[in-house]
C-alpha cells in the first residue's frame, strides 16, 4: 500500500513539474521573452553555472571542514602498538599532502570555471602547450610521491620484516573460520605444534584447532574462545590460518591487518604499548565510550517501551574482527583482545587447559 | 570514386585507402573494399544491425539505461538497510520476496546486492556502456571511416554483451541466489556452495555470463584496434587524431592484454567447481567434513583477478578522460593544453597499469617484497594522472567557457578525479593500506574515481554526442538538473565515507550492529544514504530527459557545438558509410579553437591550411 502510494506521489511529482515547466514556458512566450530554445548555453547560461562552479568550491571547502569537524571523533584514538605511532605519523603526513594538493586544485579548477566563464563576447587565448610547465609539473610531483615512496617502504619493512625466530616474543595462531575466531598459544615451548584441518574430527570434535597430535610441540598449546589477552610491550607474533574461506584478522587500534588464507600460515607482528585498563583512560576513548553509552541508553528506552531488554552499557575494549568477506556471518565475526600487565596476563594464561587435557 | 549521391537505397560505398595504405598494398589510392548495402529491414536496421552507429546506441540503452538503473536500484536497497538496520521496509517486501521475511533483509541477499551491484555497475555500465557506447560511436567517425573494420564482429559483439546482461540479470532470479562473495568472487567463498549459498548455481551464472562478456569486449577492443591503424582517411596520422580516439584506442590494447587473464581465472574456478581441480583450494574443512583439495591456493585467483582488475579501471576511465578532453576543449573554445603531454600520459598510464595490480593485495599474505614493489609502482602511476590533472585545469585558463551540460560533467569529472585519485596515493602507500584494507575508506575512494568521475565522463559524452546520436538535442535546464543534484549528492555520500572507514569499519558489513564500538557511526551511515537516495532520484532527471529529447528534442543542427573534429562534417541524418561521397580528408590537428588570423573561432580538421596561415601544429 506504501510502495503504491509513494509511487503514485513521484508519479504525480513529476507531472507537476512538467507541467510547471509548460506554464514557465507559456508564460515567457507571453511576455515576449525572445526564447532561446536552441539548448545550447548561451551568455546568461554561462553567466549563472559560471557563477555555481564558484559556489560549488565554497560546499567543497565547507563539506571537506565539516566532515573533519563533525566526525574527527569517531576515528581511531592514539596507536596502542609501537609500530601504530610511526603508521600515524605517515598517515597524518600523507593526509596533509593530499590536503595541501586538494585544496589548490580545486580552487583553481573552479576558480577558473568562474573566472573565464563565456560571457562579454570573450576571448579565449590559443596557448597549445609549454613544454616547461610540464616539466614542472611532473618533476614537482614525482619528488613529493618518492620521497612518500621511500618514508612508506621503510616503514613497512620496518614492519613486515620481523625476526620470526625472536625468542623473546609470544606466539599465538589466530583460527579463522566461519564465523568465529580462535586462539592457540604456543605454550613454554613457544612453538606452535602442527596442525591441519584433517585432524579437526579427532577426538569427538574437541581439536577445534586441527592439531596433530603425533606433533610434541603441540601438547602444550593452549586454545582459547571469546577472548585472548596479550601481555603489554611484548613482542606478539601472530600466526594466522583459516580453517574454510578467506577472512582477515583486523585489530585496528593496533594497525595491524592480515588475510587467513586456508592452506597457507599468514604472519603478522606487534608489540602492544597501551593496557586495556589504560586505554580505558584515554580522553578520545572515554568520550567515545561516552556517546555509545547515550546512544545505547536511548535505544534502551525504545526497546524498553516495546517490553523487551534495555541494552547494557559498553565498556571499551580491544578487537579482532573480520575484514575479508565471507559468508553470512561476516558482520559479526569478531573476538575480544585483552592487553594485560605482564602479571595478569600470567595469571589468565596459567589457568587456561593445554590440548594434552584433550588428548586423554 | 565517388558513391552514388541519390536516394537509391543500394548505395554503393567504397573505402578509402589512408597514406598508410600504401605500406599494405603497392598501389596508391586504392579501394580498401566494396560495400553493397541493400535496403535495410526493421531486423537489419534496429536488431541485428552492423552499422556502428546503431550498435553504440544499443550499447547506451542496454548498458547505461537498463543495466545502469539495475545496478543503482541494488545499491539504493542494501543503502537503506545499512541506515536503518534490520528494519522493515516495503520496498523490500516487493523486490526482494523470500529474501525479506516481514520485510527485513536477510544477511546472504545483502552480500549478493553488493556483489551483483559491483559487477554491473563496473562491467556492464563502465565498461561495455562507455567503451561500448562512444568506441563505437566515434572512432569511425572522428578518424574518416565509413565504419569499423568488421560490422559483422561488432554486431556479434553487441549481441554477446546482451546475452551475457540477460544471464547476469536471470543470475538474481534462482533459488538459492545469486552470487555473493563481492564482484571479486574471491574463492574459496565463491568455490564452495557448502560455504555460501550463493556460490552454487548463482555463481555458475555469475560465470558464464562474465566468460560471455570477455569474448564480447575482446571482439569490441579487436575491432577498434584494427579500425584506428587502418581505417584512418587521408591526411589522419596519428598525432592529428583527438584525444578521445587515443583514449579509446589505448584502453582496447590493455582490454587484449588483460580481460583475458580474467577468463583464464575464471575458467580456473570452474574448474575447480565443478571438475574437482586444486588451483585455487587447499585444506579446507566446512559443514563438518574435509575436502578433498590439496595444493591449490587463493592468492594465485587473487593475482590473476586483479592482473585484469586494475588494467580494468583504467578501462574504465580513460575513455571517460578522453571524453572530458573532447569536451572540455570544445567548450572552452581553446586547444586541449599539453596534446602530447596528454598523449604521453595515456601512453604511461596504459602501460603502468598492468604492473600496480599487487596493491589490492598487500595483506593478501604474499612476500611483503611485493608489497614494496606494488607501492612503488602505484604512486609512480600518479604522476601522468597529475599531469592529466593539470592540463585540463589550464585548458579551463583564459578560456571562453561555454557551460553546456557535458562541459559541467567534464569539468566535475575532474574535480572528482582530482579527490578520489589523492585518497589513492593513502590506499597505494602498503604501510597505510594496513588499516584502511577492506574498509570504507577504500569503498570511499573508487566510487570517487570510478563510480562518480568515470560515470561524469559518460554522462558528458551522453550529452555532447545526443546530437550525433539522435539529431535533437537535450534539454539543457534538465541537464543542469540533473547535474547541480548529482554532484552536490556525490560529494555528500562519499566524502563522510572515508571517515568511517577510518572509524575502522570494514566493508561487506551486512549492519554494524554487532559492534557497540561502531554505534557512533550510525547517524554517518543515514547521512550517506539520505544522499544516496537524492542522487537516485536526480537519475530520473537525466532518465526523463533522455528518452524525452530522444523523440521530441529540438532537432540539432549537423554542428551544434562548433566543434572541430571530423563526426561534425557527416550529415545529421545517419547513413550507412558516413558520409555521402568521398570521405573528408583532414589537414589540421584536432584542436584549432580560437586560432589568431582565423575568422571563426574554430577551424574544422577538414579545412586546409590557409594561404598565409601558420602551421602552429602537427
Amino acid at each position: 500500500m506504501i510502495g503504491l502510494l509513494t509511487g503514485a506521489v513521484l508519479v504525480l511529482m513529476g507531472i507537476a513539474i512538467w507541467q510547471i515547466n509548460n506554464i514557465y514556458q507559456l508564460i515567457q512566450n507571453k511576455l515576449g521573452n525572445k526564447r532561446d530554445d536552441s539548448q545550447i548555453a548561451n551568455e546568461k547560461d554561462n553567466d549563472l553555472q559560471g557563477k555555481l562552479m564558484f559556489a560549488f568550491l565554497v560546499f567543497i571547502y565547507v563539506v571537506t571542514i565539516y566532515c573533519f569537524w563533525a566526525y574527527s571523533k569517531v576515528l581511531l584514538p592514539e596507536a596502542a602498538s609501537e609500530h601504530g605511532v610511526p603508521y600515524d605519523r605517515l598517515l597524518w603526513i600523507s593526509f596533509a599532502i593530499i590536503l595541501f594538493a586538494q585544496t589548490i586544485t580545486q580552487a583553481l579548477l573552479h576558480y577558473f570555471a568562474y573566472k573565464y566563464r563565456g560571457i562579454n563576447n570573450r576571448k579565449a587565448f590559443f596557448f597549445t602547450h609549454d613544454n616547461n610547465l610540464e616539466l614542472v609539473w611532473t618533476v614537482i610531483p614525482a619528488i613529493v610521491f618518492f620521497i612518500l615512496i621511500i618514508y612508506g617502504m621503510v616503514t613497512w619493512s620496518n614492519i613486515m620484516n620481523f625476526n620470526e625466530d625472536d625468542e623473546d616474543a609470544i606466539v599465538i595462531e589466530l583460527y579463522a573460520q566461519q564465523w568465529n575466531w580462535k586462539a592457540r598459544y604456543a605454550g613454554q615451548d613457544n612453538v606452535l605444534g602442527d596442525a591441519n584441518v584433517r585432524f579437526l574430527n579427532d577426538y569427538d570434535g574437541r581439536n577445534t584447532v586441527g592439531i596433530d597430535s603425533s606433533d610434541p610441540n603441540g601438547w602444550d598449546d593452549i586454545v582459547v574462545t571469546q577472548e585472548f589477552h596479550i601481555p603489554v610491550n611484548k613482542k606478539i607474533i601472530f600466526k594466522m590460518r583459516s580453517q574454510d574461506v578467506l577472512h582477515s584478522a583486523y585489530m585496528p587500534h593496533f594497525r595491524a591487518q592480515m588475510n587467513c588464507v586456508p592452506g597457507m600460515i599468514t604472519e603478522f607482528s606487534f608489540t602492544p604499548t597501551k593496557t586495556t585498563a589504560e586505554m580505558r583512560m584515554n580522553a578520545d576513548v572515554a568520550a567515545k565510550v561516552d556517546r555509545i553509552n547515550k546512544i545505547r541508553y536511548d535505544n534502551s528506552q525504545k526497546l524498553i517501551a516495546k517490553g523487551e531488554e534495555s541494552l547494557e552499557p559498553y565498556q571499551f575494549d580491544y578487537l579482532l574482527l573480520c575484514a575479508k568477506i565471507c559468508g553470512t556471518s561476516h558482520y559479526n565475526m569478531q573476538m575480544k583482545i585483552v592487553v594485560d600487565t605482564e602479571k595478569d596476563y600470567n595469571k589468565w594464561i596459567s589457568s587456561k587447559e593445554a590440548f594434552s587435557s584433550i588428548m586423554q | 570514386m565517388e558513391a552514388k549521391k541519390d536516394k537509391n537505397p543500394r548505395i554503393r560505398v567504397k573505402m578509402e585507402s589512408t597514406e598508410f595504405g600504401d605500406l599494405l598494398s603497392d598501389k596508391k589510392k586504392n579501394d580498401f573494399h566494396q560495400v553493397h548495402h541493400h535496403k535495410d529491414t526493421f531486423i537489419t536496421k534496429y536488431i541485428f544491425s552492423q552499422d556502428h552507429k546503431m550498435i553504440a546506441k544499443q550499447y547506451l540503452i542496454t548498458g547505461v539505461l537498463f543495466m545502469g538503473f539495475i545496478g543503482i536500484a541494488l545499491s539504493l536497497l542494501f543503502r537503506l538497510q545499512l541506515a536503518w538496520p534490520e528494519e522493515s521496509f516495503a520496498v523490500f517486501d516487493i523486490f526482494l520476496g523470500k529474501w525479506a521475511p516481514e520485510g527485513v533483509m536477510d544477511p546472504n541477499i545483502y552480500l549478493a546486492l553488493v556483489t551483483i551491484h559491483g559487477t554491473i555497475m563496473v562491467f556492464f555500465v563502465l565498461t561495455a556502456g562507455l567503451s561500448g557506447t562512444f568506441s563505437n560511436l566515434l572512432i569511425p567517425l572522428q578518424i574518416g571511416a565509413r565504419d569499423m573494420a568488421s560490422g559483422f564482429l561488432n554486431m556479434v559483439s553487441f549481441w554477446l554483451f546482451f546475452l551475457s546482461s540477460a544471464i547476469m540479470i536471470a543470475s538474481l532470479f534462482v533459488e538459492a541466489g545469486p552470487a555473493a562473495a563481492g564482484w571479486t568472487i574471491y574463492p574459496p567463498l565463491s568455490a564452495l556452495p557448502q560455504a555460501q549459498s550463493g556460490s552454487g548455481m548463482g555463481m555458475t551464472l555469475w560465470l558464464i555470463s562474465m566468460a560471455i562478456f570477455v569474448a564480447s569486449s575482446l571482439l569490441g577492443s579487436l575491432n577498434y584496434i584494427v579500425t584506428v591503424i587502418n581505417l584512418r582517411t587521408k591526411g589522419m596520422s596519428f598525432f592529428r587524431l583527438p584525444l578521445t580516439i587515443w583514449a579509446f584506442f589505448v584502453t582496447a590494447i590493455i582490454g587484449v592484454i588483460s580481460f583475458p587473464v580474467l577468463l583464464s581465472a575464471a575458467l580456473l574456478l570452474i574448474m575447480d567447481r565443478s571438475f574437482g581441480t586444486s588451483f585455487f583450494l587447499s585444506d579446507i574443512f566446512v559443514q563438518g567434513e574435509v575436502l578433498h583439495y590439496q595444493g591449490g591456493s587463493p592468492v594465485l585467483f587473487e593475482h590473476l583477478f586483479w592482473f585484469l582488475g586494475h588494467p580494468e579501471v583504467y578501462i574504465v576511465l580513460l575513455p571517460a578522460l578522453g571524453i572530458t578532453s573532447e569536451i572540455i576543449a570544445t567548450n572552452s573554445r581553446k586547444p586541449i593544453f599539453g596534446y602530447r603531454a596528454m598523449v604521453a600520459s595515456i601512453l604511461a598510464i596504459a602501460f603502468l597499469s598492468t604492473v600496480v595490480w599487487g596493491h589490492h593485495m598487500f595483506i593478501s599474505g604474499m612476500n611483503p617484497f611485493l608489497g614494496s614493489v606494488f607501492t612503488f609502482t602505484t604512486l609512480l602511476i600518479a604522476i601522468p594522472s597529475a599531469v592529466k590533472a593539470f592540463n585540463y585545469i589550464t585548458t579551463l585558463w583564459k578560456g571562453n567557457l561555454q557551460f553546456n551540460p557535458g562541459m559541467l560533467f567534464s569539468i566535475g569529472l575532474v574535480s572528482t578525479f582530482i579527490t578520489g585519485g589523492l585518497t589513492g596515493i593513502i590506499l597505494g602507500d602498503s604501510t597505510l593500506d594496513i588499516n584502511i584494507h577492506d574498509t570504507y575508506f577504500v569503498v570511499a575512494h573508487f566510487h570517487l574515481v570510478m563510480g562518480i568521475s568515470a560515470l561524469y565522463g559518460l554522462f558528458a559524452g551522453v550529452y555532447h554526442w545526443f546530437p550525433k546520436l539522435f539529431g535533437r538535442m537535450m534539454n539543457k535546464n534538465l541537464g543542469y538538473i540533473h547535474f547541480w543534484v548529482t554532484a552536490i549528492s556525490a560529494y555528500g555520500v562519499f566524502f563522510p565515507m572515508h571517515f568511517v572507514g577510518m572509524a575502522g569499519l570494514p566493508r561487506r558489513y551486512y549492519t554494524n550492529t554487532a559492534f557497540p564500538y561502531f554505534d557512533d557511526l550510525a547517524d554517518i551511515n543515514v547521512i550517506i544514504t539520505l544522499f544516496a537516495l537524492l542522487a537516485g532520484a536526480a537519475q530520473l532527471v537525466f532518465l526523463y530527459n533522455f528518452i524525452h529529447s530522444m523523440f521530441f528534442g529540438k532537432e540539432a543542427e549537423k554542428n551544434p557545438w562548433k566543434s572541430t573534429t571530423l563526426e561534425w562534417t557527416a550529415p545529421v541524418e545517419h547513413m550507412h558509410g558516413n558520409w555521402p561521397g568521398e570521405i573528408p580528408h583532414v589537414y589540421r590537428w584536432a584542436y584549432d579553437y580560437s586560432k589568431p588570423g582565423q575568422q571563426d573561432d574554430f577551424v574544422p580538421q577538414i579545412i586546409p591550411i590557409g594561404k598565409d596561415e601558420e602551421i602552429t601544429e602537427h
